[in-house]
């Protein structure tokens, strides 16, 4: 077992769910077994290989130019605007939960 | 003329000679979800009013005698995972279960600009996760072909619509496999381009450096037709590829002929089907017969592809996750009194069983002390992978592959181990990792009349060939 309860607990915490006693137990099942399979991986030496985040990583679209040089299409000038009109204040409130026409409202942040 | 029966071009030179209308057209296809759609379930958001407005411009500029433009008038379905200004986005789950975006997914732009005709958004796995579409938080959807058995995942709606004549075409995404292989499950064709070929612009992301959208189609042709309108260099996805796109339907009838299809043993190994092997081996058979040259090659790291893709996935969900906390769009739990307790009851009651999963593993693999040991081993192993495919197109122009190991499985049959159902994936996963394309067409059925998909595989930016090699196959078989 490579996951405890303990490491459940606290992964649960850090991405802000819950989860019920039952979900515990299953997930504790569940991330054991496909951890045990991902175990796998250790079989492969990568010692001197890289690590690919994005696929034009190593596919830039033109392959005569050099590093950054590269990605060039894809920045642009920074103007106030930007590419759209920003989202009108009433836009982007429709779908909140809870709003008073001015501000998303949330329940009290600070406790004590 | 059966109106939900037409491919795109037989439509929109119908609405343009004035044989039949948009609205003809539409209405044709509402009336086959009105009478087929309780059993499948297919679609989640209808939205007939935006449809019956796009159809009666196109009309309007039929009557005037306006040349149409390519998809004029032509019914669609868009996989409820791309945003839809003013309709219902869920991506399957509880937590936008009431979202209503205020702007359009640029591929549905591009479509809609193009005369498409948008009818409305189909079921999909929670998030996209999910090869069964069992995932989905408001309700399964039942193959066309076999209402038993699953229509395969995450874009089984999409699939399902279209193998059961409800749109002509439907747009797709694919993350680890999630057009090609319930493409393959209902019998259409499913194309992911190359990773960059298509904006992810308002695709509501599962896996960003994995997510691709593509179409599912009855003909090669018409996925030919809708990649020419959804592809190209979007200012508004940064890693969208300022390439020029090709003609692809232009290039379709272009001769196979002396083209090298490369056949990597990895992916006829334990674990497939023999059903499935025997019909693959034939189109690969039919493919020779066309002049096509098979090579044998090697893809010696397929086997740690699952693993890979699991880590790389779920990370990248654990990260795109995290914005649904109940303050600006999504779901909030009710009677909540502070900040935390908002936060993990309302992503508690929000998300479903295997969304929570991958959020787990995701942030696991993500957490101190386990990044190096798994996920920056699998971006290291992704690169082994990717390397695989370099070498193997030095020596061929395409690679041919089953898209699955196994037809459409029952429902309920694998939705209690996630690892049998990872596996599914198994042969799809590695054109994701590897930001390659891929298409899967219907190459024959089982004893049981159930559908089994051929995968073609080809090079970064080289859909041109796969399409044309899907167009010869289907053409001859």
């Amino acid at each position: 077992m490579k996951v405890t309860e303990k490491d459940v607990a606290y992964v649960a915490d850090l991405a802000n769910l819950e989860l019920s006693a039952e979900e515990r137990a299953g997930m504790l099942r569940d991330l054991n077994s496909i951890l045990d399979y991902i175990e796998r991986l250790g079989e492969l030496d990568t010692e001197n290989v890289e690590p690919m985040a994005q696929v034009s990583d190593r596919y830039g679209v033109d392959e005569s130019k050099q590093g950054s040089e590269r990605f060039a299409y894809a920045s642009r000038e920074d103007v106030p605007e930007g590419l759209r009109k920003s989202l009108s204040q009433e836009s982007a409130l429709e779908n909140a939960p809870d709003a008073d026409g001015t501000f998303f409202r949330v329940p009290k942040v600070i406790e004590r | 003329m059966q109106l939900t029966k037409l491919t795109i071009d037989a439509a929109r030179s119908a609405v343009q000679q004035r044989k039949t209308t948009a609205l003809a057209l539409t209405e044709a296809s509402y009336a086959r979800i009105q009478k087929e759609d309780e059993q499948i379930g297919a679609f989640l958001t209808l939205c007939k009013e935006r449809a019956m407005e796009q159809a009666d411009r196109i009309d309007r500029m039929a009557a005037e005698g306006k040349p149409l433009p390519p998809l004029a008038g032509v019914p669609v379905a868009i996989k409820d995972v791309m945003s839809t200004r003013g309709v219902r986005t869920t991506a399957g789950s509880k937590i936008l279960g009431n979202y209503i975006p205020p702007y359009d997914c640029t591929a549905v732009a591009r479509m809609q600009a193009a005369g498409a005709v948008v009818l409305g958004k189909t079921n999909c796995d929670e998030f996209a996760m999910g090869s069964s579409n069992e995932n989905s938080a408001f309700r399964p959807v039942h193959n066309p072909r076999d209402l038993s058995r699953v229509p395969g995942g995450s874009s089984g709606g999409s699939a399902a619509a279209v193998a059961a004549d409800m749109a002509v075409v439907a747009l797709g995404s694919d993350t680890g496999g999630s057009i090609r292989q319930p493409a393959s499950f209902c019998g259409v064709v499913g194309l992911m381009p190359t990773y960059g070929r298509v904006s992810r612009y308002g695709l509501i992301a599962f896996a960003s450096s994995l997510d691709h959208i593509g179409p599912l189609a009855r003909t090669v042709k018409d996925a030919a037709i809708v990649l020419r309108t959804i592809a190209g260099r979007d200012p508004m996805d940064s890693t969208s590829a300022d390439l020029p796109v090709p003609d692809y339907v232009a290039g379709l009838e272009r001769p196979v002929r002396g083209l090298k299809l490369g056949v990597a043993k990895e992916y006829f190994g334990e674990g497939l089907d023999d059903e499935v092997r025997h019909a693959v081996e034939s189109a690969i058979d039919k493919l020779k017969g066309l002049g096509c040259e098979i090579v044998p090659v090697s893809l010696p790291h397929t086997p740690y592809a699952i693993p890979t893709y699991y880590l790389i996935a779920t990370a990248e969900a654990s990260s795109n996750l995290a914005r649904y906390d109940g303050v600006r769009y999504s779901y909030r739990a009710p009677g909540v009194k502070s900040l935390s307790e908002m936060y993990r009851r309302s992503r508690d009651e929000g998300f479903g069983a295997e969304a929570k999963r991958r959020i787990m593993l995701g942030t696991y693999a993500l957490s101190a002390g386990y990044y190096d040991a798994y996920y920056l081993k699998a971006q290291k192993v992704r690169t082994l992978l990717t390397r695989d495919f370099e070498e193997a197109f030095r020596k061929v122009d395409a690679i041919v592959t089953p898209t699955s190991p196994t037809a459409a499985f029952r429902l309920g049959e694998k939705s209690n181990d996630p690892l049998a159902m990872y596996l599914a994936d198994i042969y799809t996963v590695t054109a994701d990792l590897a930001g390659i394309p891929g298409i899967s067409i219907p190459c024959g059925e089982t004893r049981q009349g159930l559908p089994i998909g051929l995968q073609i595989l080809g090079k970064h930016f080289d859909e041109a060939t796969v399409l044309r090699l899907a167009h010869a196959y289907e053409q001859a078989a």
